[in-house]
């Protein structure tokens, strides 16, 4: 029996997230590979561009249209996924592992008693099985597992998967108006951080740690985020120390980045702080310490006095980009 | 009210972790084991929960007699009763939470406290799983919680923001840092925790729907290559960025 797979694509504010572009094209692929077939399914109220889905090797997606579900519910969303699946035999799921996805695959996987491979980083294909590999201990150590149950759901690590470029294919949108969903569990509002890039989803980041000596220096790293397009990120030193709110934290209990960039200002390279940025393509640091462990990490790096070099580098990055 | 708890026994995250010589494993030698981290804020709101209303409170934990270590901590902080599930071996998410959810409904507990993620397995999902199981709300990586009657109020943390997620009991939160500041366990309290007694139990055989084939180290970074020690050498790490990392 061939397989029936199917990818969720979460929308924000309407619009599709990048991580659920990576997982279509992941799911596309493997549905080639499986000899099977690929659908997506996302839930919202006006939802834009479904249709660029085939852009990733999706052929169909169905859109659950209703005013309540714009917002993520995970009561509502977890009943609807559930009866989608039911209603069609779909046996491989592929989620992006966002917040929402993080939420939500674990709940999907009671429902339909699948098994489940949380924060992939890479899924091969052996004698027609598909293999997982997920960081665990912060990242410390891998493992390569596979799901034994008939159903399967693997969630995929923003950022590491490459959607490839888009082949400019449309997707058929299947629109059902959803009846009113179980609102049990309801986002009444969101709290958004103005106009901050977050480091969960940057592809470059500038971080600040301890040795900026105070939040008074934060406009340093600030600046050079600004010249690069970078989000902020923060040492837990930073945050503890009341200088960077707590959503900044990079590490092993604050956020889990891989950044094409991660350039780390005055932050040591602790085991935590590591743990959190080490699967980053690129590293930078400056520390005026020379066995400070971060350099052990980093692919280039100064030995140098912060406040001296990080003023010249937005400046000189800066005349690259005017 | 009666509140649950789940705690994890983790290696503590300044550990260095080698590989067991089963390749499947981490090899225990030389690792301390703490409570995990999140789990310092799901006890202290559990505690502080019932400090406001009232009820008693109990911790669960899966795992092997080690575990008791963790259960003590959490008597030790103030929780009431204690629990273990005694298992060796390897066992999922989904047969972790299969056990837990058993043991919260003997408990009868309505309201129940997970950390956000175990930092061994860091799957984020125990606590997800846990509550579908049992038919109960779930609000996952809280970072403010508030119950008022029957109504439950949490700030949750999302990229760039917070959702303000409102249920209602019978519910399962699991805590993200930033939701309070656990408190230490006082000498008293640590004194009165090593009387108690700590009940066991075992669970349900574990039903695996995974199976771990080999766990590796993460591959090696090359050692970078400094580049000097002031300003002069800013331009070539912009040339660097732009014609080799090609990121600028
Ligand atoms: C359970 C647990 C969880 C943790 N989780 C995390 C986590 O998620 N994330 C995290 O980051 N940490 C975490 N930590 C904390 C971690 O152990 C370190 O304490 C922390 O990362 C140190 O932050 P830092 O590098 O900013 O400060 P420090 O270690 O103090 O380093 C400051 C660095 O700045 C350099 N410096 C000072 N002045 C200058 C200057 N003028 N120019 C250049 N360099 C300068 C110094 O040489 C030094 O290397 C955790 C710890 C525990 C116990």
């Amino acid at each position: 029996m061939a397989n029936k797979i199917l990818v969720f694509i979460e929308q924000r504010d309407g619009q599709i997230k990048k991580s659920s572009l990576e997982a279509a094209k992941v799911a596309s692929d493997f549905a080639s590979k499986l000899s099977g077939n690929a659908e997506a399914l996302a839930i919202g109220n006006d939802i834009s561009n479904l249709d660029s889905l085939g852009s990733y090797g999706i052929g169909k997606v169905t859109h659950l249209k209703n005013s309540d579900l714009a917002n993520y519910s995970p009561s509502a969303y977890t009943e609807l996924i559930t009866k989608f699946v039911n209603d069609n035999g779909f046996d491989i799921l592929f989620f992006g592992n966002t917040s929402l996805g993080k939420d939500l695959a674990p709940r999907l996987s009671a429902q339909i008693d699948a098994g489940l491979a949380m924060d992939c980083t890479a899924l091969n294909f052996e004698n027609g099985e598909i293999i997982a590999t997920r960081p665990v201990y912060a990242g410390k150590a891998l493992v390569d597992l596979k799901i034994t149950s008939a159903k399967k759901i693997f969630s995929l690590r923003p950022n590491v998967f490459n959607p490839g470029t888009a082949s400019g294919n449309k997707a058929e949108i299947n629109l059902v108006n959803a009846e009113a969903p179980k609102l049990n569990v309801k986002v009444t509002d969101i709290k958004k951080a103005e106009g901050k890039l977050d480091v969960a989803e940057a592809d470059i980041i500038v971080s600040g740690g301890r040795g900026l000596k105070g939040p008074e220096h934060f406009h340093l790293v600030e600046e050079l985020a600004n010249v690069l397009g970078a989000a902020t990120g923060a040492s837990r030193a930073a945050v503890d120390a009341g200088w960077r709110p707590h959503g900044e934290q990079v590490g092993q209990t604050g956020k889990t980045v891989s950044p094409t960039l991660y350039i780390a200002l005055g932050i040591s390279g602790a085991i935590q702080h590591l743990a959190g940025m080490r699967s980053s393509k690129y590293i930078i640091a400056i520390n005026k310490d020379k066995d400070a462990p971060i350099f052990q990490v980093a692919d280039y790096g100064i030995v140098g006095d912060l406040f001296e070099v990080v003023p010249v580098l937005t400046e000189e990055i800066k005349k690259i980009k005017s | 009210m009666k509140i649950a708890v789940c705690v994890s026994h983790v290696p503590d995250t300044a550990a260095k972790i080698n590989i067991g010589s089963d390749g499947k494993t981490i090899d225990p030698n030389g690792v301390t084991y703490v409570v995990n981290p999140y789990d310092e804020f799901a006890i202290e709101e559990a505690l502080k929960t019932k400090e406001k209303l009232g009820g008693e409170t109990v911790a669960i934990s899966l795992g092997s007699d080690a575990n008791k270590e963790t259960l003590r901590k959490a008597l030790a902080m103030g929780i009431d009763n204690a629990v273990l599930l005694k298992d060796g071996g390897y066992r999922d998410s989904l047969s972790v939470a299969k056990a837990l959810a058993e043991e919260i409904k003997a408990q009868g507990a309505e309201l129940v406290f997970f950390g956000k993620q175990s930092v061994d397995y860091d799957n984020s999902a125990i606590g997800q799983i846990t509550a579908e199981l049992l038919g109960y709300n779930c609000i996952s990586v809280a970072v403010s919680f508030a119950l008022d009657g029957n109504k439950i109020t949490c700030e949750r943390e999302i990229e760039g923001g917070k959702e303000i997620v409102e249920t209602t009991l019978p519910a399962l939160i699991t805590a993200q840092k930033g939701l309070n500041e656990p408190r230490y366990a006082s000498l008293k309290g640590i004194m009165a925790a090593k009387k108690k007694e700590i009940a066991e139990k075992s669970p349900a055989a574990a039903t695996n729907f995974t199976e771990v084939i080999a766990m590796k180290r993460p591959p090696s970074k090359q050692a970078g290559k400094i580049l000097g020690s002031d300003a002069t050498v800013v331009p070539e790490l912009v040339r660097l960025l732009r014609e080799e990392a090609k990121v600028i």
